[in-house]
């Protein structure tokens, strides 16, 4: 693996030799190192079915939700070990966004907005909570085109809007990080500039990683990126020099399309 | 010419066109054989809990029977509801696709298809005894009873289909609940009951209507007296049950009688059966 230059210091995430296993035996990923930088975006690229998703989905443990996947090595957040924390203290921490938009169908815009601390059972304020909803729509720019119907069920919202009520309740826990499985590849071209300038501007407050099959994507919002190749981290490094001068021959190809 | 398509349309379309003429008969027997005891009480029948066959002084009132009928489906529901939803939360979601659950989901099955005069027998020779054992009743016939073994045929019945519905509760739901950090109850109780929950209320109101029409059973478990039941112990008889009982010896305005509970009988079971399959159909959508 080759790594330019990246000198990350005070990682907001660390791999050590990171592996995941769906049935035990053969590998999905394989150990994967490397060091996430706070308030920037990381982009993890690659051909269908080399181990993207997989190495997401690692960073906040779902992983655990089905026993049959082993997972070895470690993941640090700002310098602890995930697996001492509690899921739900992780998962505080470490937000996540899906592939297709997933608003809560029985639930208005307002408790999709503030599931996480419905379904946790964290009882505040009405005002409080109040203030947590308009916060967390604002971040996301869906405040103005949702305010008059709060009550309204998230599903009536468009495909665009689903997707940032989604990363809405994602931030309303002020999570450190924002994990984000091809946030976009569900959404038509309008809908995606929107998301994409919207990560641009999550960036200042939170850490991203962004999984996209989108090179173009990548290189207009990413500041460092991974590029994995059946289930290897094959290069990682600032978008800017990956892209116009890759180290690694398989980089190079998928970059100029040669496969993917 | 006609096409051998055309020939398979017209077969098809003969063979549904015997369903609705069976359907159209049953109404129209039904109703017919029920006029005479309407012309003759009125819509009192409904609401008389008089049931006097001796000649000369006949009196038909449908009350008793569906009292019986409501008391014990209503009872077997109370029971089912928990024992089925349990299990349909065991089949559906905290053992999914596990090989506990597919064995227990086949014993479920199974149990679903027993035929109700098995279940009759067990109840009268099992269930009745242990009633008696406990000192609840003397005989260990009645309401009582005879809404457990209802209970007990139609949890199968409940438990399958809630544990299917709750099955198809969309993963990447449950995965953006787990996501914000809730626990499996968590998920249970705020995403998989709340996104189940008209499908769930279906497949309830389908077992309640199966109980309703329940008979053979019954008729051996429940006393079979003609009053309106005055507790859970004492003895009764549901609508199903009174006609098995007494249309062999019946003729007259007693035939007639029993054929208008008959009547009563389809129309109920067809609204509640009509309710459940609405339900499901909109949630299909
Ligand atoms: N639930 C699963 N069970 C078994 N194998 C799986 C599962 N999910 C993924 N895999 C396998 O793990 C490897 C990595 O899959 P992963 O979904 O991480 O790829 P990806 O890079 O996200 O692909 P895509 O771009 O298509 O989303 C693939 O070989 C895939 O077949
Ligand atoms: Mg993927």
């Amino acid at each position: 693996m080759s790594i330019i230059n990246l000198n990350i210091k005070n990682p907001v995430l660390s791999l050590k030799d990171l592996s995941v296993s769906y049935d035990g035996e053969k590998l999905a990923i394989k150990k994967i190192n490397a060091e996430i930088k706070k308030n920037s975006i990381t982009a993890i690229m690659g051909p269908s079915g080399c181990g993207k998703s997989t190495l997401l989905r690692a960073l906040n443990r779902m992983h655990d939700l089905y026993p049959d996947i082993v997972t070895t090595g470690s993941v640090f957040l700002n310098g602890i070990d995930v697996v001492e924390m509690s899921n739900i203290d992780l998962r505080r921490k470490v937000g996540m966004v899906f592939q297709r938009p997933n608003p809560f169908p029985t639930m208005s815009i307002y408790d999709n907005v503030i599931a996480g601390y419905k379904l946790n059972g964290m009882k505040q304020k009405k005002s409080e909570r109040d203030e947590i909803v308009e916060k967390s729509l604002r971040d996301v720019t869906l405040w103005n085109e949702v305010k008059d119907s709060l009550q309204k069920k998230g599903t009536f919202l468009s495909g665009g809007q689903q997707q940032r009520l989604c990363i809405a309740r994602a931030l309303a826990f002020q999570p450190s990080v924002i994990l984000l499985d091809e946030p976009t590849s569900a959404l038509d071209p309008i809908a995606t500039a929107k998301v994409e300038e919207l990560l641009l501007n999550l960036k200042k407050k939170y850490t991203i990683v962004l999984v996209t099959h989108n090179m173009a994507q990548a290189a207009r919002v990413s500041n460092q990126s991974m590029f994995m190749y059946l289930g290897e981290l094959v290069e990682y490094g600032k978008t800017k020099e990956m892209f116009t001068n890759p180290t690694d021959k398989k980089t190079e190809e998928y970059l100029t399309g040669k496969f993917g | 010419m006609m096409t051998s398509e055309k020939i398979t349309k017209r077969l098809l379309f003969a063979a549904s066109l015997i369903i609705v003429f069976v359907t159209a008969g049953i109404i129209f027997s039904l109703v017919g054989g029920a006029i005479p005891v309407f012309s003759e009480f009125g819509i009192s029948f409904i609401f008389s809990s008089d049931w006097n066959p001796s000649e000369g002084k006949e009196e038909y009132g449908a009350l008793p029977f569906i009292a019986g009928t409501i008391i014990t489906s209503v009872l077997a529901l109370v029971i089912c509801l928990p024992l089925a939803f349990s299990t349909s939360l065991f089949i559906g979601e905290y053992f999914h696709d596990k090989k506990v659950a597919k064995i227990i989901g086949t014993l479920v099955d199974l149990l679903a298809g027993v035929p109700s005069i098995v279940y009759g027998l067990w109840g009268f020779y099992v269930l009745r005894p242990f009633i008696v054992d406990l000192g609840l009743s003397s005989q260990g016939f009645g309401i009582f009873t005879s809404g457990l073994i209802l209970a007990i045929m139609i949890i199968p019945y409940a438990t399958s289909i809630t544990a299917e519905i709750i099955a198809l509760t969309p993963n990447d739901l449950k995965e953006a609940a787990y996501s914000l950090g809730a626990t499996r109850f968590e998920v249970v109780l705020y995403v998989i009951i709340p996104s189940a929950r008209s499908g769930i209320v279906a497949s309830f109101i389908l077992a309640f209507g199966r109980a309703l029409g329940e008979t053979m059973a019954i008729t051996m478990l429940i006393g079979n007296t003609n009053k309106i039941p005055n507790g859970l112990f004492d003895t009764g008889n549901t609508m199903a049950s009174v006609i098995a009982n007494q249309f062999g010896e019946a003729d007259g305005l007693k035939l007639s009688a029993l054929i208008a509970i008959g009547l009563l009988l389809f129309v109920i079971t067809g609204i509640i059966n009509g309710a459940g399959k609405l339900i499901i159909k909109k949630l299909s959508k």
